[in-house]
């Protein structure tokens, strides 16, 4: 059973495999630095669908089938999928999910979905529920470009601050099995809010919900950041990223030369024009299904905190004047089912 | 020579007027769409008070083509049709003047959104 | 987290880079003002070919506005906009591109709900707000004129 260790954190006894992943994208992403990790690239930013919408809910509807196809699953043997995604009433992920007749549970994290939708299937399995489940979300440049800022052919500047929505969607398939990685803990974020209201500064904003979920973990386990290799969150940006560091510095939790941000690792900021660095439900769902997940199995990587953050304001309530509430949920991946943290850097 | 001196004049005092837009963008919180209400009524004010035409008259489309001009030019509207039809020409005065470019805008806007299709940046 | 919403506003304003004000501003002063002197030129070219006083700065506000709807199809005009920023936003070529975008954008919403209502998305305002500010203008003038 899972157990709760101090405060908020959640250690599964028999931790839950993560048995196959896969991630798909389109241009922007193929051209950035882990193009190469992708299961599938689109070219076609529309999916060969007639509208931006049709086409994320493609997106995940392909991730998702690739995802089962290299588990040997059919949709069939799958109990639950848990899924989510930016769009008003998810619907990237209900209609994309729509075909495949899995049991369904739509959840709302903004950009920190494949974390909660990880830690909520997680729940799941290890509670004897379901045997096997599908964790997925996505993103896309336009869908996200129309419902939040502008429509993508009108003329306007995005400050240095600004994060790119990358087109992309990641899919993890988990089961009650043997197989690395796993998923060893868990931290539900809390909603924090510092009052940042700077719509193009997102980074900002998450950057105290990461810092605190991460403070949590840290107090809860006795466990220090330096013990895992790779802290990484979910799509901070250069500017999230840098307060970040500041805040855990603050708190007595440096996070040293383990900290990386899925928002810095997707894209090149230096030839691909997307400021502050990526965002999006598919910026950490693609950057972990295709070049983190990998890398747990191997055991290149052995400890690994994944720390997705959302920002869960939506248009109307900041035009209203409301601050951005942000959130960020923690699942600790291992390569390891059981025993103590050790990083491979030691 | 009279022709480059009236582009020259076009190209510095719009070029000017949009500069002051960019000084708004990055150093306030304001939004384009702010932006561009606040050149409009302002345009309104200027052309008003007989300033703005003024400017028209020395640097022409440098003037009249950022949209304080428009504003301007629904000022200057309002005011002929004011004294032409009295009280109602404050509400026939401003579209009559601008009626062209705004048609121009909401026809030609119709005929392209039906060719045209929203594409990735 | 330890700490008032002010102590990390001050933290986020350092870590946060500013606009490059200094390129931004050269580039939207050389745009904005290549823009305008395409308009003057076209108001001498109309006037030479006989367009009258009035009609001339019509006719290439119409220009302008056509030719910016256009650029906005070929998804031309949102590329030069990034670069040019207040340069392509202030002249009308702004305006026209402000109602064209959406259009174009939400087009896959239908031809009525989508097309045409979503046309006044950034552009409402502007018609808004001027035609009241010359509505005022014009009833305090004709106040004025009746004292």
């Amino acid at each position: 059973m899972a157990l709760r260790k101090g405060k908020n954190t959640i250690l599964f006894e028999n931790p839950p495999s993560i048995r196959a992943w896969a991630a798909i994208g389109s241009t922007m992403e193929a051209q950035g630095p882990l193009g190469g990790s992708f299961d599938l690239i689109e070219e076609d930013a529309y999916f060969g669908q007639d509208s931006w919408e049709k086409a994320e809910s493609q997106m995940q509807e392909r991730v998702v089938r690739r995802a089962l196809e290299k588990a040997g699953f059919s949709s069939a043997q799958v109990q639950g999928a848990f899924a989510g995604d930016l769009l008003n009433q998810c619907v990237s992920s209900t209609y994309g999910l729509r075909a495949l007749g899995i049991p369904y549970v739509g959840l709302f994290g903004a950009c920190s979905t494949m974390a909660e939708s990880l830690l909520t299937a997680s729940v799941f399995l290890e509670a004897r529920a379901m045997e096997r489940a599908v964790a997925c979300t996505s993103s896309h440049f336009c869908t996200a470009e129309r419902q939040f800022r502008f429509p993508l052919e009108y003329g306007g500047q995005r400050p240095p601050t600004a994060q790119w929505t990358a087109t992309a969607a990641g899919a993890a398939v988990l089961e009650r099995g043997e197989r690395p990685p796993f998923v060893r803990g868990a931290v539900v974020g809390t909603i924090q809010d510092l009052g940042i209201s700077d719509a193009a500064n997102m980074g900002a904003a998450m950057a105290p919900a990461a810092a605190d979920t991460l403070k949590r973990f840290f107090e809860d386990t006795g466990m220090r950041p330096q013990a895992f290799d790779l802290v990484v969150t979910g799509d901070l940006g250069q500017v999230g990223f840098d307060l970040l560091r500041e805040l855990m510095a603050r708190e007595g939790h440096p996070l040293d030369h383990c900290q990386a941000d899925c928002g810095l690792m997707l894209y090149d900021r230096e030839k691909q024009d997307v400021h502050a660095g990526a965002s999006g439900c598919g910026c950490s769902a693609s950057v972990l299904c295709g070049h983190l997940l990998p890398l747990l199995r191997q055991g290149t990587l052995k400890n690994l905190l994944f720390v997705a953050t959302g920002a869960l304001m939506s248009p109307t309530v900041v035009q209203q004047g409301e601050s951005i509430a942000a959130i960020a949920h923690l699942v600790w991946l291992s390569h390891d089912r059981s025993g103590e943290v050790k990083s491979c850097r030691y | 020579m009279q022709v480059l001196i009236a582009l020259a004049k076009a190209f510095l005092v719009g070029g000017a007027l949009c500069a002051a837009g960019q000084i708004l963008i990055d150093r306030t919180q304001l939004t384009p769409a702010r932006i561009l209400t606040s050149y409009v009524v302002l345009g309104v004010i200027l052309g008003g008070i007989g300033l703005y035409p003024k400017l028209v008259e020395f640097a022409g489309a440098g003037a009249s083509v950022p949209l304080l001009g428009f504003g301007s030019l629904l000022a200057q509207g309002v005011r002929r049709a004011v004294a032409e039809q009295g009280l109602l020409g404050a509400l026939t005065g401003g579209f009559t003047a601008a009626s062209a470019g705004v048609t121009a805008a909401l026809f030609f806007s119709l005929l392209v959104a039906l060719v045209a299709k929203s594409r990735e940046k | 987290m330890g700490m008032t919403p002010e102590e990390y506003g001050k933290l986020v304003q350092r870590a946060s880079p500013p606009s490059p004000t200094g390129k931004n501003l050269v580039m939207a002063f050389l745009v904005g003002g290549g823009i305008c002197t395409l308009g003057e030129g076209l108001l001498l070219l109309y006037q030479s070919m006989g367009a009258s006083e009035q009609n001339a700065p019509t006719l290439v506000s119409v220009t302008l506005v056509g030719l910016s709807v256009l650029l906005t199809g070929l998804g031309v005009y949102d590329k030069l906009a990034k670069v040019a920023g207040a340069g392509t936003l202030v002249p009308i070529t702004g305006f026209a591109n402000a109602v064209a975008s959406p259009s174009i954008e939400f087009k896959s919403e239908g031809l009525v709900l989508g097309l045409a209502s979503k046309m006044f998305l950034i552009a409402g305002p502007v018609l808004v707000y001027g035609t009241a500010a010359s509505v005022i203008y014009g009833v305090l003038l004709w106040l004025w004129e009746r004292l």
